[in-house]
Order: structure tokens, then sequence, then C-alpha cells
């Protein structure tokens, strides 16, 4: 990485990103990865595998985090902002063009009726498709499988809330790492 | 402009984002608690549709549905307030961390939080489907609609934006008149 990359390309490219992926984070990072590592170059292989680890450690939408570490490692602080404006900007101005404008319009629409229609299961069979896959990956061994089935089980009997859920699950971690 | 209800949407949305791990579907429970359970904000179906237009419209889906449910809530400062909630903890986090992150992950305390983590993730996730399941799965033909795309994403690992744009065509198809 010789010559410094301009804020202004930084911004462009993860514009680009922003406005152009979809599908969610899962899907974002890949197009990430291939902007950053094999068109651009800014970051190697490596790297980017490091970077992937801590966007996933940490809290918050993955595209965000992983374009804020990017940035920040390109030009520092200043650099992750700009990245992760460049990330936000686009979804938030789509987004409030269609609240605004297009959907008053034609929500009542026996059209937009129908595709929502389908719209809805279709969702729900993308939630099922991440849980499933997820589950293909982590819940190998039989710790994994019995926490899951232990957290799953209580949230539906007793309505756990969702960050008791997490706290109970890292907590279940940590104890089952110091007796093993 | 409605202060106090700007701040209580930029508060929703910082918890949102800061208890949010493994991406966007993960935070649905959550969502849900803050948006439906707690302030009736949103009816379970409008809720249920912000997720499916975040998901044909590009950029990270906890960002769509913040400034999305920002806006129906208290127009575009409300849109505005709940944006920057749902992405200030990530920017607080990684601009204070800075370089130490990686050091900090791998930190031996660190890993096996994780590991017990991700099944609490993956629960969320599995709950999220059960109760948007219980909205949108109102007949047999949803019913349908939904094993179906399961199956062709499991099958063919198609990217989620052709599998919305699917269900909107089975949608146009089988509406019942």
């Amino acid at each position: 990485m010789g010559n410094k990359i301009s804020f202004l390309r930084l911004l462009l490219t993860f514009l680009k990103i922003g406005a152009f992926t979809f599908g969610g984070g899962y899907a974002i990072l890949p197009i990430i990865q291939e902007e950053i590592v094999h068109r651009q170059k800014w970051v190697d292989t490596d790297d980017f595998m490091d970077i992937l680890v801590i966007t996933q450690s940490l809290p918050g939408p993955l595209a965000l985090n992983c374009s804020l570490i990017i940035g920040q490692r390109l030009r520092g602080t200043t650099g992750g902002l700009v990245a992760a404006l460049g990330i936000i900007l686009p979804s938030f101005l789509i987004i409030l063009l269609l609240a605004a404008f297009l959907l008053p319009l034609i929500r009542d629409s026996r059209l937009v009726q129908a595709i929502f229609y389908g719209l809805r299961p279709a969702v729900v069979a993308l939630v099922v498709t991440a849980a499933w896959s997820l589950g293909q990956e982590f819940l190998k061994d039989r710790f994994a499988l019995a926490l899951f089935l232990v957290l799953v089980t209580g949230s539906l009997l007793f309505r756990l809330h969702p960050v008791l859920l997490l706290a109970l699950g890292g907590l279940a971690g940590l104890l089952w790492s110091k007796k093993g | 402009m409605n202060l106090p209800l700007l701040l209580t949407l930029f508060w929703s949305f910082f918890k949102v984002g800061l208890f949010s791990f493994g991406g966007g579907y993960a935070m649905i429970p959550l969502m849900e608690s803050e948006i439906i359970t707690r302030y009736s904000w949103l009816s379970p179906s409008e809720f249920i549709d912000i997720i499916a237009i975040a998901e044909t419209t590009p950029g990270p889906i906890a960002i769509n549905s913040a400034t999305y449910v920002g806006y129906q809530i208290a127009g575009l400062t409300g849109s505005a307030a709940a944006t920057i909630g749902v992405v200030a903890p990530s920017l607080l986090i990684l601009l204070a961390l800075g370089t130490f992150l990686v050091k900090a992950v791998q930190h031996p305390r660190i890993e096996p939080a994780l590991r017990g983590l991700r099944p609490a993730i993956i629960a969320l996730i599995l709950l999220a489907a059960i109760s948007l399941g219980k909205t949108a799965l109102v007949d047999r033909a949803t019913v349908a609609i939904a094993a179906l795309l399961f199956l062709l994403a499991i099958r063919f690992r198609a990217n989620p934006f052709y599998l919305i744009i699917a269900g909107a065509i089975l949608g146009l198809i089988f509406y019942p008149r």
C-alpha cells in the first residue's frame, strides 16, 4: 500500500457497494471481499479473514462493521467514518424515498396486497434458511446443540428477553470452557 | 419536532444495534420486543412487511428497517434518529478500540464466550422465524410458498433477493380473490 487511498475514492467505493448489493449482510460480505481484496487490492486475503472474524464477533450490522474496519485500516478513524457513511447512505436514502413517496401511493392497491401476501412467507423461508445454514455450521458438537435446544425451549416457554438469551449463551460458553 | 419520541427511537435502536450479534436476522426478536411489544409502534404484519422491504432494497437489513420504522413513527427526523441509533454502537466500539480490536477478539475469555453466543444467535434466528411465521403463514398457500422457497434456498444457495422476488411472483399468483 504505497500511496494513500483518497477519502473520495473510499467513499465512492463503499457507496457503490451499499447501493447495489441486495440481500443483507451475508450477501454483502462477499461483494466487499471481491471489491476490496480482488479488484482494488487494498487488503490481502489473510487480513480480510481477520477482519471477518472481528466483524462477526462484534455487535451491529455485519456490512457496517466490515466497512468500518476496512476504512479504519486504510485511512484511520476518518477513513472508518467515511466508509461507514458510504455503506449507510444508499440504504437510508432509498428507504426514505420508498417510505415517503412510493408506498403511501400504492399500499392500498390490490396488486401490492397480493405481492406482500407472497413476500411474507418468503421472509419466513429466508429466516429459517439462515437458522438452518448457521446451525449446520455451528451446532456440530453436543454442547452447542444442547445449549441451542435449551435456549429455544426456554424462550418459547418463558418468553425470555433476547438480550437475556444472549447473556445466558455467553455465560454457558464461559462455564463450559472452565469445566473442560 | 417531538424530542422525547426521537430520543426514545434513538435509544430503542441503539439497544438493537448494541445487542445484535450475527447479522440482521438475529436482531429481529429484539426489534419485535422494542417495536411491537414495548411501544406498539407497529403491528406484527406491518413489521414483517418492513423486513420484506428491507430485503428487497439494497444495503444492510438493520439499517433499512431502522430507517423505515423511524420514518413510519416520526417522519424524516424519526428515520434519522433510528438510523443513527442502530449504527452508533458499531461506530463507538470500533472507533474506541481501533487497532486493539484484533487482540481483544483473540483474548482467551472472548473465544469461549463466542462459543456459547453462537447457539444463542441461532436460537434467536429460529425464534424470529417462528414469530414471523405466526403472522405470515395464514393459509395453505402461504405455508406452501414458505416451504418451497426454503427448499430452493438450501438446495441452490440462492441469494435472498431472488427468493424475495420469487415470493412476490407467487403472491401475485396465489392471492385469494
